[in-house]
C-alpha cells in the first residue's frame, strides 16, 4: 500500500514522541515503530534525567554543561552542550506538567540525586542533578509522553518496521516499511523523515540494550550516503549484571553504593580520589576491567562486587525497588544484605547519524539534506563527545527531540512533496524475495553471535591496532556469509526469522563503522581507550570522526569540534 | 541441563486448529525461559513467533502462560522448571495473532477509556506543580505498571465477562484518580462507577499474584471501589 503523511517519525521513544508531540496538530504526522511504542527501549531507562534545578543544593547550568564537557574529554561540541544544560529545567518542567510521577523532596519539589561526573562547582564534589522517579524514571516519561499523543490523536502505525529510507536528488522522498501483523510491503510517501530509531548496543554480546537496540535507522541512513559520526565511541556501563548484563543504574551509586575487589577493597578511591565511584562511566569501566586485568576481580574472575547492604532496605525499596528486583530475579540475591556481581556492559553509543542541534541531518560538506531529521541516541549532534554522562541521554531526547520537531514544522514551508522513484519498494522486496527463496544457509543467529563475540574481545573498553585489525577481518568475512543466510519462516504473520535477518546486516555494518573509526583515532579519549596510544592527543585528535559509505568500504574523514568557553584541559575525577 | 519445551503453535491463516509442538533445548538453571525461546528459535525453528525486546521485565512484550500461570518469560528462570515440562502459551482470552503474539488491541482500549493521562484545568505554574512526598507515594506502586496485560489474562471474570474493563485499566485510572495534581477526580470516579467498570472485580487475587512488578493489583480495585462509594452519595449501584 501507498500511505501519504507530511511527516514519518520513525521511533516511539522518548526522541521520537518528544517529537512527534511538537510536530502533530501542525502537520499530518504519524508515527512508526517496529515494537509498540510502550515496548521502546527508552522505558529501560533507570536513573533519571538531569537537570540543574537546584531543589535539594545548590546548581547552576553552567556547571552542567561543564560537566558535559569534560564528560565528554572535550570533543562534545560546547554550544550543543550549552544548549542542553540551558533548556534542561524548562523541558524537566514540562514532563512534569505532563504528570510524569517524579520522586518528590520534603518541600514537594520534583526530588534529585547524584550521578556519575555530574558535579558542583566545575569538578568538586557531586551535585544532586538526576531527577527521578524511583528507578523507573525511563518508563514513566515513556508513558506519560506516548498517552500524551494518543490524546493529541497523533497517527501512529505500530509494530511497523522500516526497512528502507527513499531518497532522491539527494532528498527523502519516503520510506519502505514491514508491517508485522501481515507481512505487507508498504510505502510511506512525505516530505519529511525524523529517525528515531535509537541505539545498537546488539553490535556486543554483553549489552544492557533490547533486542530491539539493532540500530536500524542508523545504518539505512549509512547505507543511504549519509555521513556517520563518532562512531568508536561506545559506551561501556560500569555495572551491568554479571553474565547477563541487565543494568544496574547509576543511581545505585548514586544513593551512596559503592564498588569493591576481591579484597573488600574501594578501589575507586585509587582511580578517582574525588569523587570515586561516581566518576565519568568510562573511567569507571576502566578502573573495573584493569582490577580484574590485575587479579584483583571476585576469586579471580571476571567481575567486581557493587556493594549497596550499607543503603538500608527503605531507602532501596523507595528509590532503587527495581533493580534491588532485578537482582532477587536473576540471582537471588538481596542486595541489602548481599554483595552483587557485576561487570561492565554495552550500554549506549555516543555515535550515530551527523545531525546539527536543530536536529538536520547534515551531509558530508556540514550541508542540510532536505527532508530528514534525525533524534535521540541513533543521532550524533557531537553532544555528548567521547562519553556520555549518566542521565543526560533522557534529557537529550526530550530538548533535541523537540527542537527537531520546530526544525521539520519550520521547514515544511518550504519542503515539497517531491514524486518517489519508479518503484520504491522493489528492492526491499527483492530483497525479502531472495531470502525466502534460498533453500538452505547460514543462520542468522550464528553469524550475530561471532559478531558479538569478536567485538566484544576486541573492541571493548581496551583496544589496540591489532586487535582492531582482527575484529575488522572477522566483521568483514561474517559480512560475506551474511550474504549466505537462509530463513525458515517464510510465512507473512510476525516473521521475525526474517526481520532478524535484515537486522543483522545493520548490525554487521555498524560494527564495520565502529571498528574503522577506532582504528582512524590513535589516542586515548572518553569512552576510546587504545593501549598502543594510551595517551590523550589534543594536537591531533582533537576532533570529530566521521565515516561515510563508499563503493570502496567505509571512508573515514573529520571535522572540528567547537568550543567556546572551556578550553581542553587534563581530566581527572 | 535439557530442558523440554511443548509450545502452542497456531497461524491463522493456514492453520485450522492449534497444536502443541515438543523441543528440547539445553539451558543453564540461571537462564531465562526467554533464553531458551529464543534457542529454540534461532537453532531450531525459525516458523516460532513471539514478542520479546528488554529481556528484563520492563517492556512488557513477552507476557504469555508459562505452565498455566501467566508470567514474563524473560523473568521466569529455568532453575524454576527443573525436571519439569515447560508448556507455553498465549494469554488467555486474548486473540491469537500467530502464536505466542496475541491482539493487545482490546486491552490497550481499555486503558484508554479511563484517559491515562493526567488532566488539570488550571495554568500549571512555571516551575513544577508541587505534590507532597505522601501524596506521590499514594501512586508509588501502580506506576510500575509495564502493560503486559499478564493481570487481565489470569483475571477468571475477564472469561466470564469480555466486557469488564480488566485489572490493567483500573491500575491505571486508580493512577490519576490519585494523583493529587489531577483536576478530574470526581469525573473519573464517575466513570468507573458502571456494571462493567470497577464493580465486576470479585477478589480472586490471580492479578496481584501474576502481576511481575508486585503491583497489589486487587488492593488498588478495592481502594477504588471503596472512593466511589465515599464520595459519590447517593449513587445508584
Ligand atoms: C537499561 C538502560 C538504562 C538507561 N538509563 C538511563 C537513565 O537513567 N538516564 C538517561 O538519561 N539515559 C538512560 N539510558 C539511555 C537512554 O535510555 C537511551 O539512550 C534512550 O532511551 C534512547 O531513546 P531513543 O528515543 O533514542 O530510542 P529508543 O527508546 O531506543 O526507541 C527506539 C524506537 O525506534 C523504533 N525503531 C527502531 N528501529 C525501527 C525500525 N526499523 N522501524 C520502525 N521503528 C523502529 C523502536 O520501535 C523504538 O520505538 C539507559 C539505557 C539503558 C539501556
Ligand atoms: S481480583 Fe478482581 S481483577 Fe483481579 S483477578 Fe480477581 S476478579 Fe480479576
Ligand atoms: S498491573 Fe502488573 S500484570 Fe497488569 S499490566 Fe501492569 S504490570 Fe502487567
Ligand atoms: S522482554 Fe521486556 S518484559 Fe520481557
Amino acid at each position: 500500500m501507498i500511505f501519504k503523511h507530511d511527516v514519518i517519525i520513525v521511533g516511539a521513544g522518548l526522541a521520537g514522541l518528544r517529537a512527534a508531540m511538537e510536530v502533530a496538530g501542525a502537520a499530518d504526522t504519524a508515527l512508526l515503530s517496529k515494537v509498540y511504542p510502550t515496548r521502546s527501549h527508552s522505558g529501560a531507562a533507570q536513573g533519571g534525567i538531569a537537570a540543574a534545578l537546584g531543589n535539594e543544593e545548590e546548581d547552576f547550568w553552567e556547571w552542567h554543561m561543564y560537566d558535559t564537557i569534560k564528560g565528554g574529554d572535550y570533543v562534545a561540541d560546547q554550544d550543543v552542550a550549552e544548549i542542553l544544560a540551558k533548556d534542561a529545567p524548562r523541558a524537566v518542567y514540562e514532563l512534569e506538567h505532563m504528570g510524569v510521577p517524579f520522586n518528590r523532596t520534603p518541600e514537594g519539589k520534583i526530588a534529585q540525586r547524584a550521578f556519575g561526573g555530574h558535579t558542583r562547582g566545575f569538578g568538586k564534589a557531586p551535585v544532586k542533578r538526576a531527577c527521578y522517579a524511583a528507578d523507573r524514571s525511563g518508563r514513566v516519561i515513556l508513558d506519560t509522553l506516548y498517552f500524551e499523543g494518543v490524546r493529541k490523536g497523533l497517527k501512529i502505525y505500530p509494530e511497523f518496521h522500516m526497512l528502507d529510507l527513499v531518497m532522491k536528488d539527494n532528498r527523502v522522498v519516503g520510506l519502505v516499511a514491514y508491517e508485522l501483523a501481515t507481512g505487507e510491503v508498504h510505502f510511506f510517501h512525505c516530505r519529511a523523515v525524523l529517525l528515531a530509531t535509537g541505539g545498537y548496543g546488539k553490535v556486543f554480546k554483553t549489552t544492557s540494550n533490547a533486542f530491539a537496540s539493532t540500530g536500524d535507522g542508523v545504518f539505512l541512513a549509512y547505507r543511504a550516503g549519509i555521513p556517520l559520526e563518532d562512531m568508536e565511541f561506545v559506551q561501556f556501563h560500569p555495572t551491568g549484571i554479571y553474565g547477563l548484563g541487565v543494568l544496574i543504574s547509576e543511581a545505585a551509586r548514586g544513593e551512596g553504593g559503592i564498588l569493591r575487589n576481591h579484597q573488600g577493597e574501594r578501589f575507586m578511591e585509587r582511580y578517582a580520589p574525588t569523587i570515586k565511584d561516581l566518576a565519568a562511566r568510562d573511567v569507571v569501566s576502566r578502573a573495573i576491567a584493569t582490577e580484574i586485568l590485575e587479579g584483583r576481580g571476585i576469586n579471580g574472575r571476571d567481575y567486581v562486587h557493587l556493594d549497596l547492604t550499607h543503603l538500608g532496605e527503605k531507602k532501596l525499596a523507595e528509590k532503587l525497588s527495581d533493580i534491588t528486583s532485578f537482582v532477587k530475579i536473576y540471582l537471588g540475591i538481596d542486595a541489602a544484605t548481599e554483595l552483587i556481581p557485576v561487570a561492565p556492559t554495552c550500554h549506549y553509543m555516543m555515535g550515530g547519524i551527523q545531525a546539527g542541534s536543530h536536529g538536520r541531518v547534515l551531509d558530508t560538506e556540514q550541508n542540510p539534506i532536505p527532508g530528514l531529521y534525525a533524534a535521540g541516541e541513533c543521532s550524533c549532534l557531537s553532544l555528548h563527545g567521547a562519553n556520555r554522562l549518566g542521565c543526560n541521554s533522557l534529557l537529550d531526547l526530550v530538548v533535541f527531540g523537540r527542537r527537531a520537531g520546530t526544525s521539520i514544522l519550520q521547514d515544511l514551508k518550504h519542503l515539497s512533496w517531491d514524486d518517489p522513484p519508479a518503484h520504491p519498494m522493489k528492492e526491499v522486496q527483492d530483497r525479502i524475495r531472495s531470502l525466502k527463496e534460498r533453500k538452505s544457509g547460514e543462520k542468522h543467529g550464528r553469524i550475530r553471535s561471532a559478531m558479538q563475540e569478536t567485538m566484544t574481545r576486541n573492541c571493548s573498553i581496551f583496544r589496540t591496532e591489532q586487535s582492531l585489525s582482527q575484529a575488522l577481518a572477522e566483521v568483514r568475512a561474517l559480512k560475506q556469509q551474511a550474504g549466505r543466510v537462509a530463513i525458515d519462516n517464510l510465512g507473512t504473520r510476525f516473521n521475525t526469522d526474517l526481520l532478524e535477518a535484515l537486522e543483522l546486516e545493520y548490525l554487521l555494518g555498524l560494527a564495520e563503522t565502529i571498528v574503522v573509526s577506532a582504528l582512524g583515532r590513535k589516542e586515548s579519549r572518553g569512552a576510546h581507550f587504545r593501549d598502543d596510544y594510551p595517551e590523550r592527543n589534543d594536537d591531533d585528535y582533537l576532533k570529530h570522526t566521521l565515516v561515510q559509505r563508499t563503493d570502496d568500504g567505509p571512508q573515514v574523514s573529520t571535522k572540528p569540534v567547537t568550543i567556546t568557553i572551556y578550553p581542553p584541559k587534563p581530566r581527572t575525577y | 541441563m535439557e530442558m523440554k519445551f511443548k509450545i502452542f503453535r497456531f497461524d491463522p491463516e493456514v492453520d485450522e486448529e492449534p497444536r502443541y509442538q515438543e523441543y528440547r533445548v539445553a539451558a543453564d538453571p540461571a537462564e531465562r525461559i526467554l533464553d531458551c525461546l529464543n534457542r529454540i528459535k534461532w537453532e531450531q525453528d525459525g516458523t516460532l513467533s513471539y514478542r520479546m525486546s528488554c529481556a528484563h521485565g520492563v517492556c512488557g512484550s513477552d507476557g504469555m502462560r508459562i505452565n498455566g500461570t501467566c508470567a514474563l518469560a524473560c523473568q521466569k528462570l529455568v532453575r524454576e522448571y527443573a525436571d519439569a515440562e515447560v508448556t507455553l502459551e498465549p494469554l488467555p482470552f486474548f486473540r491469537v495473532l500467530k502464536d505466542l503474539t496475541v491482539d493487545m488491541n482490546a486491552f490497550l482500549e481499555g486503558i484508554l477509556y479511563f484517559r491515562p493521562w493526567l488532566i488539570t484545568l488550571s495554568d500549571p505554574p512555571e516551575q513544577e506543580r508541587l505534590q507532597s512526598q505522601e501524596e506521590a507515594k499514594r501512586v508509588e506502586e501502580v506506576i510500575r505498571c509495564i502493560l503486559c496485560a499478564c493481570c487481565t489474562g489470569a483475571c477468571p471474570v475477564m472469561s466470564e465477562n469480555p466486557n469488564y474493563v480488566g485489572p490493567a485499566a483500573l491500575v491505571w485510572a486508580f493512577r490519576h484518580v490519585f494523583d493529587s495534581r489531577d483536576e478530574k477526580r470526581i469525573e473519573r470516579l464517575n466513570q468507573l462507577d458502571f456494571p462493567d467498570g470497577v464493580w465486576p472485580c470479585v477478589n480472586h487475587f490471580e492479578c496481584t499474584r501474576v502481576c511481575p512488578k508486585k503491583i497489589p493489583v486487587t488492593k488498588c480495585i478495592n481502594t477504588l471501589k471503596r472512593e466511589i462509594e465515599k464520595t459519590l452519595p447517593g449513587r445508584s449501584q
